[in-house]
């Protein structure tokens, strides 16, 4: 597979170590609150299973180090989309 | 005689004449030769027996597609088993032996089994080896092994070299026959960047071996003029000897050069390159493999594809046999008898299964319309055929043609799925082909050479135009248009005779019949059921074939049927070409610590840590045992003072303003105020709340911390903290980079290591326990001004500290270090000692952090900060990590302080059986304590925390042993930790 780099360019995805969908930018801030553990086990273990476009974390591990959102269809390996995680997360509202 | 089949003309150079030898019997060939055509032009018929009943079998086919001809070629570790005569380019010295015969070929005698086949039908030792039970593992498998199979391994470490190359170009063409060249040509004039691949060693495909005409010059002419005219291209890059084996995501292609001629004249030159090609678009030009008839013992040697014949006769110039014969269902048969005749051959007869009028006149031979080859005789060369009207015709050799399959496999590795045409009858591709492929030529289906031309020519043009190329003005070459006709023609009904449809792996009409008797309706079930086309050929002769016959069989349609899955790879590839250079020591690259040499000169025994070298223990003279040597680094360094390297633990630099509050979060105990000047223990969590990693962080100013991580987690350690960063928090201001390298670490642990180390601090740098405490961090310099690191931390439990200098002083420090400590006797320690005096001090390690383990089975419970939330808190605070009964780390004593104990042993009440049920828990790290004189250990136990002071076994069934142990803290050494402090 080939991944373009937003800053990089395509890269062969050899260079890259793959994490898992980027439901694990959700990270639940309510670490305090009774609905925490049913909250936190959410987020660490119940995933969909799309059949279609999927969002998931790479790691440019063997380059910039940078941790990229792909989107990639799961049926045809297309990847329509690649950005940076760290915008893709303060777009998400995520920052300190 | 030598070369008795070999005729005038052809694609070979008659000066260079080629020795080899089949079965030990010396051969001539010449270059420009297969190994297959060199043995047919020396009347090597039988080359080889067949995969299940041994049957005698010969070349079928000129290509890639050879179900039979496949052989052991080289000896010794050079040995390659089945290797395909039809591609095997002869070369001088060429040693060749035929597979799978007991005995002499000629003479099998594992042919037993041939007439045993009643007994031995599809899925026959799903049935037949049932009873008893316990006789499959001992005698049926092994004997079904032997006799089975194609050819042996060497076993040997293969000597050859392969390696792997990457290209990039705009058009990838497949196939450098008449289409692909097409295609080539036009793309190429456009100016786009080309890679034009074909398997063969003489790039041409069909034209070589027909006697088409284009441009007015003889085919394999206008090929040669064509190739020369791309190779002078700059934007071109021809690779011929060269097959593509699969089409993968988003362009990327491999593909497989052999280049054994080269190899074989320098051993560290590659014998096969695996390229990787990156390419926008593909053109797939991959031309057609043409198939058999299944009539009653068609696999005789003697009966070949109608198309290696031509392929024989006109471009190796071999003609296979006096008395030739011509069967087919389509127009294209008809040319092998064209051919023969224009070579000066006589035909014997030309048997069309179509009742139509004959396709052309072929003198001399008889023809026969609306007949078939019903069987077939001759048991080591064909003799004679038995045909439906009745009459017997000799005939030592059969050209079959039961018509062509395009090769479209490529089209359908992304699950493309061909569709049935009824025209020619065969698949052709459909939809979903690899982004940015098409199709030109005959693996389009375009059976017409003269359609096939111009659509390689087009399409060439069509896709450098799409690349944004200008459009080429060439035009395709001419050639005249010759009509292909054909009526589909599975089977012919063959009575008791067998008829083979898959050769190499032995699966006749009745197999693939009796599976569909016995349920097996699907094509993919057949396959697996009867192992049709599972073969090194994959079925390329055998596979349409077979669904016809499946069609046939069941009533219906061919398209109802449906083809199997085709996937990579196109053609057998060597493991080691996968492998490339990355063999050995080259697996992996080996790390060396900055003072690796040094450590060498002390005779230091080294293990690998990951891809490190570390130092184990470091042997003197006359110390025979190992553990002679740790024991006492182990004693010299509690007494007095040891040196360790410990380079290889990960070491991040991290810097900003918001880094305590990051390290807060990723951090299980609390981190947020560590002052400056001051080193931290710290238990990272995975969020799932198990420990994943340890270590120390120094604080060595406001906005500057260095981070330690284990040896073995430094990389994911890293990658987590990015994340962490990145995806979690990405407005803290947090800057990190791996430091693991940059800088040479030594522990210098012992009651004299200040006074070590005080010798080459710069004096203005004050070490002192006053201004240097336990857990202090700073900055100084060393040896006259180097910069250093220095942090009062220690594993071992003594007096100790880590001194960090940039990597290019490593060597130095190291050799500093133990001059300075000669008249403290400083030694030098290795891993084991390491290990044996963080056991001693009951710190957890790899063994201890295996990814089940929270913080609390860790007896570090009370580290977990309750008031901030970070990786592993909400997770970690679930019952199930909290409960009592989890499997607890503590320390085990033997009660018989001789007694041996072992890392790995399962721990047992004193009066229970060792069984599943009974197992308590296991010892995870054991050694022998030279301190306290005897074997101690830390594990794992249910309940182990309060059940200190209780007796229970630690058994090794494995290693026969079986000791009382007592359950105790698992700080044996210096619990209060006094020695740390002075």
């Amino acid at each position: 597979m080939i991944i373009d780099h937003p800053l990089l360019g395509p890269r062969d995805s050899e260079e890259f170590v793959y994490l898992g969908s980027t439901d694990l930018i959700d990270r639940p801030t309510n670490w305090e609150s009774s609905a925490a553990a049913e909250d936190f086990h959410q987020y660490q273990y119940i995933r969909e299973n799309i059949a279609g476009d999927i969002q998931e974390l790479w790691y440019h591990e063997q380059g910039d180090q940078s941790w990229l959102v792909v989107t990639r269809n799961t049926l045809t390996h297309e990847i329509s989309n690649v950005e940076l995680a760290e915008d893709f997360s303060r777009a998400k509202g995520r920052g300190k | 005689m030598s070369q008795i089949n070999r005729i005038d003309g052809g694609l070979i150079d008659r000066e260079k004449v080629l020795n080899f030898t089949f079965n030990g019997q010396i051969l001539k060939g010449y270059e420009g030769d297969t190994l297959a055509s060199a043995l047919l032009a020396n009347n090597k018929h039988l080359i080889g027996r067949s995969f299940k009943y041994h049957r005698p079998r010969g070349i079928v086919t000129a290509g890639s597609e050879e179900p039979n001809a496949i052989m052991e070629i080289g000896n010794g570790a050079y040995k390659e088993p089945n290797t395909r005569a039809t591609v095997t380019q002869l070369y001088n010295g060429l040693e060749a032996n035929s597979q799978n015969h007991r005995g002499p070929l000629s003479f099998d005698f594992m042919a037993i089994t041939d007439f045993l086949s009643p007994l031995l039908g599809a899925g026959f030792y799903y049935k037949t080896f049932m009873w008893p039970k316990a006789f499959w593992e001992k005698f049926y498998e092994p004997a079904i092994r032997k006799s089975a199979g194609l050819g042996t391994l060497s076993t040997e470490t293969d000597p050859d070299t392969y390696d792997k190359g990457f290209r990039h170009c705009d058009i990838l063409i497949i196939g450098a026959g008449a289409s692909g060249l097409s295609a080539a040509l036009s793309a190429a004039e456009s100016g786009a960047k080309i890679i034009l691949a074909d398997e063969d060693f003489l790039m041409g495909g069909r034209l070589n071996s027909e006697t088409n005409e284009i441009d007015g010059l003889a085919g394999s002419e206008w090929a040669k003029k064509t190739v020369a005219k791309l190779s002078a291209m700059e934007n071109v890059t021809l690779m011929s000897d060269t097959t593509v084996f699969g089409a993968y995501d988003h362009g990327i292609y491999g593909a497989i050069e052999n280049r054994a001629s080269e190899a074989r004249e320098d051993n560290d030159k590659p014998r096969q390159v695996n390229w990787r090609i990156y390419t926008k678009r593909t053109i797939l030009c991959a031309g057609a493999t043409e198939r058999l008839i299944a009539f009653g013992n068609n696999d005789r040697p003697g009966i070949m594809l109608a198309s290696a014949v031509r392929a024989y006769l006109n471009r190796f110039s071999v003609v296979p046999g006096q008395r030739i014969s011509v069967y087919t269902n389509n127009d294209d048969g008809w040319k092998t008898a064209k051919d023969l005749n224009a070579k000066g051959f006589r035909v014997v007869a030309v048997i069309d299964s179509r009742s139509i009028s004959p396709v052309m006149r072929v003198p001399g031979a008889e023809i026969c319309m609306g007949t078939d080859v019903i069987d077939t005789k001759g048991r080591r060369a064909l003799k004679s055929i038995q045909l439906s009207n009745g009459k017997t015709i000799e005939t030592d050799t059969l050209a079959v043609s039961g018509g062509w399959n395009p090769n479209l496999h490529f089209t359908c590795h992304h699950r493309g799925i061909p569709k049935w045409n009824e025209e020619i009858a065969s698949f052709v591709p459909d939809s979903a082909p690899p982004v940015g492929m098409s199709v030109a030529g005959r693996a389009k289906g375009t059976m017409v050479l003269a359609d096939a031309i111009i659509e390689g020519h087009n399409q060439g043009s069509s896709v450098a135009l799409e690349l944004g190329y200008k459009a080429s003005e060439s035009k395709p070459a001419t050639t005249s248009v010759v009509a292909y006709n054909i009526s589909a023609h599975w089977g012919v009904p063959s009575g008791k005779n067998r008829a083979w449809v898959d050769f190499q792996n032995d699966v006749t009409v009745k197999d693939i019949k009796l599976a569909n008797q016995e349920g097996f309706k699907s094509v993919e079930h057949v396959k697996r059921y009867t192992t049709l086309g599972m073969a090194t050929d994959q079925g390329k002769t055998a596979n349409v074939l077979a669904i016809g016959i499946m069609a046939e069989s069941m009533g219906q349609t061919m398209e109802d049927t449906g083809t199997t899955i085709f996937r990579p790879p196109y053609v057998p590839v060597a493991i080691g070409a996968f492998a490339g250079r990355r063999r050995g020591m080259e697996f992996y690259p080996t790390r060396y610590t900055p003072s690796h040499d040094w450590s060498a000169e002390q005779n230091a025994v080294f293990v690998e840590v990951g891809m490190w070298y570390r130092s184990q223990w470091f042997p003197l003279p006359g110390e025979t045992h190992w553990r002679q040597s740790v024991d006492r680094e182990v004693r010299q360094t509690r007494s007095s003072v040891g040196i360790c390297d410990v380079t290889t633990l990960g070491k991040i630099d991290i810097k900003g303003e918001d880094v305590s509050e990051f390290l807060n979060k990723v951090y299980a105990n609390a981190f947020a105020k560590v002052p400056v000047g001051k080193t931290r223990y710290g238990l990272m969590l995975r969020e799932d709340g198990i420990a994943m990693d340890d270590g120390t962080t120094a604080r060595l100013s406001e906005n500057h911390f260095v981070m330690t991580t284990t040896t073995a987690n430094a990389v994911s350690v890293y990658r987590h903290l990015q994340f962490c960063h990145q995806c979690l928090w990405p407005d803290l201001d947090v800057h990190m980079i791996s430091v693991t390298e940059q800088y040479a670490q030594y522990a210098v642990a012992g009651p004299n290591s200040r006074k070590l180390l005080e010798k080459i601090v710069d004096p203005e740098c004050d070490i002192s326990n006053e201004a240097f405490p336990y857990m202090a961090a700073g900055e100084i310099t060393v040896c006259g001004g180097v910069p250093a690191r220095l942090f009062r931390i220690s594993f071992s439990g003594e007096l100790a500290y880590e001194i960090a200098v940039p990597t290019r002083y490593g060597d130095s420090l190291m050799r500093v270090l133990m001059e300075a400590g000669e008249e403290f006797s400083v030694i030098p320690y290795g891993t084991e000692a390491l290990g044996v005096m963080r056991i001693e001090k009951g710190h957890a390690a790899g063994p201890e952090l295996n990814g089940q383990t929270s913080a609390y089975d860790l007896g570090m419970g009370g580290m977990i900060s309750g008031k901030k939330d970070f990786i592993g808190y909400t997770l970690g605070l679930r019952e199930e990590l909290q409960r009592d009964d989890r499997m607890q780390m503590v320390g085990f004593k033997p009660v018989n302080p001789n007694d041996l104990l072992l890392a790995g042993s399962h721990l047992l009440g004193l009066r229970d059986k060792a069984t599943t049920e009974n197992d308590q828990g296991w010892i995870s790290s054991c050694i022998y304590s030279p301190i306290l004189g005897h074997y101690i250990g830390i594990g794992f136990i249910k309940s182990g925390h309060s059940r200190k002071g209780e007796n229970v076994r630690a058994v090794d069934l494995v290693r026969g042993n079986d000791v009382e142990v007592e359950i105790c803290s698992p700080h044996f050494f210096d619990p209060e930790g006094e020695r740390l402090r002075v």
